[in-house]
């Protein structure tokens, strides 16, 4: 019998399946939907100081089944508002982590400080969406940011924080270290892939914004690449993201050094039932490799690999 | 991924209305949805109006970029992504469609379809005034009796179409109504059909972005209308605080319809 719970920064989860931020997030009611589907946890939509509209469409672009282009621009109802999101997830016992942006470590550290009262059992720091000035990964690509950042919210709450990185950096590890350094409790990874896409006939961008995140099947070995060097550099537990379709896929991230995992545009692509089959089909692929729990996998694929 | 095709008929239906024609391969079922962009401007979720490959949709002038499509040109380029969504059942034989002002524009088609297998429609049209009266003449094509009602009285019933839907479900058997229309007046549709036990479908309509169910933006209840709707059955409606009262704005707050 393979047990999937999972333990992240003290707290438990039911499984290593969590919903990713910024995918069913905006309301409670879908924070209720993933977790009654199965996630072993759900994370917000980034929620900021005030609402925000975020960009006009299109806010999407699409490529079969192995990507997805997204500028929505952080669109939230803003922290006033988000509570009553939460209280309904809550209520129906979801795991709730609570996704935050702000544009300077003041900023994070109040949201943090209001998350943290409706109950969420973490903090996830988004350091990293690729395509809001100011804002996400323009703050997660310099560690002195990402250190002041996390330094300050840890100062204003008490439940574990994690640090969600950006892929588009030269060095990715050294912003996982930066947020190892200054008190983080965990690292996720990644963010999207900064990205775009032209349109030959209009000759313009297609997004509204211009450019924007890559996230699904097409980034899983770039979130792999960037788990496998984080796992070398820090201590804390990484939760991995990109590309998470199958249980091979989660296998690799726990093998890659991931204690957890989040699945977003696999949503899209599958619905929210997909964590029924992700769960159902993990448990039948450890039991067939002989694995009784997934914290046995997590980095062993570092044993005896030569360095990546 | 987007077609980029061109408008190739416009069509004034309304001093409010018009309807955009234009090539697009992928089959479509009545009630289904696409992404419709205008490049430069916004992209919005419409019902087909037109469902076979020569499609349309039928937009109501309601904030800027509807205001602004309603000048499109034929010619014009305009992005395609779709359809997306569920579609009305075809099986009823005798349907009441209620379509208030452009929400007829969902209902045509599938009525159409249900009248081409033999069906039988009654249809019952509201709209502010005589001139907003959409697809009156397609209607008389596809039903065997249109009845209309206006707020202003300039023509057929002066009040709520509602008035007349009620009545002609008091009049007459039907196997089940199709309505599109403000949420206020599909919840009084809802009312006078339920102690009939005639089932209701409701074409929905909220804020929309990716039309993948994912972006969680038209989120109503448990539900995402892009991927769960646009069609509902009542009764998934009818227990819903929101439907008929409030609606989420881009950023996700609750807002009054």
């Amino acid at each position: 019998m393979v047990d999937l719970r999972t333990t992240v920064a003290g707290i438990s989860f039911r499984n290593p399946l969590w919903l990713a931020s910024g995918i069913w997030g905006e309301s409670g009611n879908s924070l209720k939907g993933a977790w009654d589907a199965g996630a072993g946890g759900v994370v917000t939509k980034s929620i900021g100081s005030e609402p925000r509209l975020g960009y006009p469409n299109p806010t999407i672009e699409t490529y079969d089944k192995w990507g997805m282009l997204n500028a929505m621009g952080l669109p939230n109802p803003g922290i006033a508002e988000y509570p009553q999101e939460i209280e309904v997830a809550r209520s129906a016992g979801a795991t709730v982590i609570g996704s935050v942006f702000g544009a300077d470590a003041d900023e994070f550290a109040a949201l943090a400080g209001r998350m943290a009262a409706t109950g969420v059992v973490a903090i996830e720091l988004n350091l990293s969406c690729p395509h809001a000035k100011g804002l996400g990964s323009e703050i997660g690509q310099d560690p002195d940011q990402v250190r002041d950042v996390v330094a300050a919210v840890k100062r204003a709450v008490r439940i574990p924080v994690i640090a969600k990185i950006t892929p588009n950096h030269y060095d990715v590890p050294m912003l996982a270290e930066a947020a190892e350094n200054a008190g983080a409790d965990a690292i996720s990874a990644i963010n999207t892939v900064r990205a775009m896409a032209v349109d030959v006939r209009l000759r313009r961008p297609v997004l509204a914004h211009g450019s924007g995140g890559l996230s699904g099947p097409a980034i899983k070995p770039v979130g792999l690449a960037c788990v496998w060097q984080i796992y070398e550099r820090v201590k804390i537990p990484i939760i991995g993201i990109g590309g998470i379709i199958s249980a091979d896929d989660v296998i690799e991230y726990l093998l890659a050094g991931a204690r957890a995992v989040q699945v977003g545009t696999a949503v899209a692509f599958e619905g929210i039932g997909i964590f029924h089959r992700l769960r159902e089909d993990l448990s039948t692929r450890l039991a067939a490799l002989g694995v009784a729990t997934t914290g046995e996998l997590v980095g062993a694929g570092h044993r005896g690999a030569g360095a990546a | 991924m987007r077609t980029i095709t061109e408008v190739s008929e416009r069509i004034v239906e309304t001093p409010s209305t018009v309807t955009l024609r234009f090539r697009y391969a992928p089959s479509a079922l009545p009630g289904q949805f696409v992404m419709i962009w205008l490049p430069g401007d916004d992209e919005l979720p419409m019902s087909l109006s037109y469902t076979g490959e020569s499609k349309g949709v039928t937009i109501k002038a309601m904030g800027a970029t509807t205001r602004a499509a309603l000048s499109i040109p034929a010619g014009a380029p305009v992005g395609i992504r779709g359809p997306y969504g569920n579609h009305f059942d075809l099986t009823p034989k005798r349907i009441l469609l209620v379509g208030g002002g452009s929400g007829t524009a969902v209902l045509a088609p599938a009525a159409e379809a249900a009248a081409r297998s033999g069906g039988s429609v009654v249809s019952a049209l509201g709209a502010t005034t005589a001139a907003e009266l959409l697809f009156l003449d397609r209607a008389r094509g596809f039903s065997e009796t249109v009845e209309v009602a206006t707020d202003d009285g300039s023509r057929g019933h002066h009040g709520f179409v509602t008035d007349v839907s009620q009545r002609l479900l008091s009049e007459r058997e039907f196997d089940a109504v199709w309505t599109c229309g403000p949420e206020v007046m599909m919840r009084k549709v809802i009312a006078a059909a339920e102690p009939r036990h005639v089932p209701v479908f409701c074409s929905m309509e909220r804020q929309m972005k990716c039309a993948l169910g994912m972006c969680d933006a038209c989120a109503l209840g448990p539900y995402h209308v892009c991927t769960d709707g646009p069609v509902f059955p009542a009764p998934q409606l009818a227990a819903l605080p929101e439907f008929g009262r409030t609606k989420r704005d881009s950023s996700g707050r609750k807002v009054p319809l």
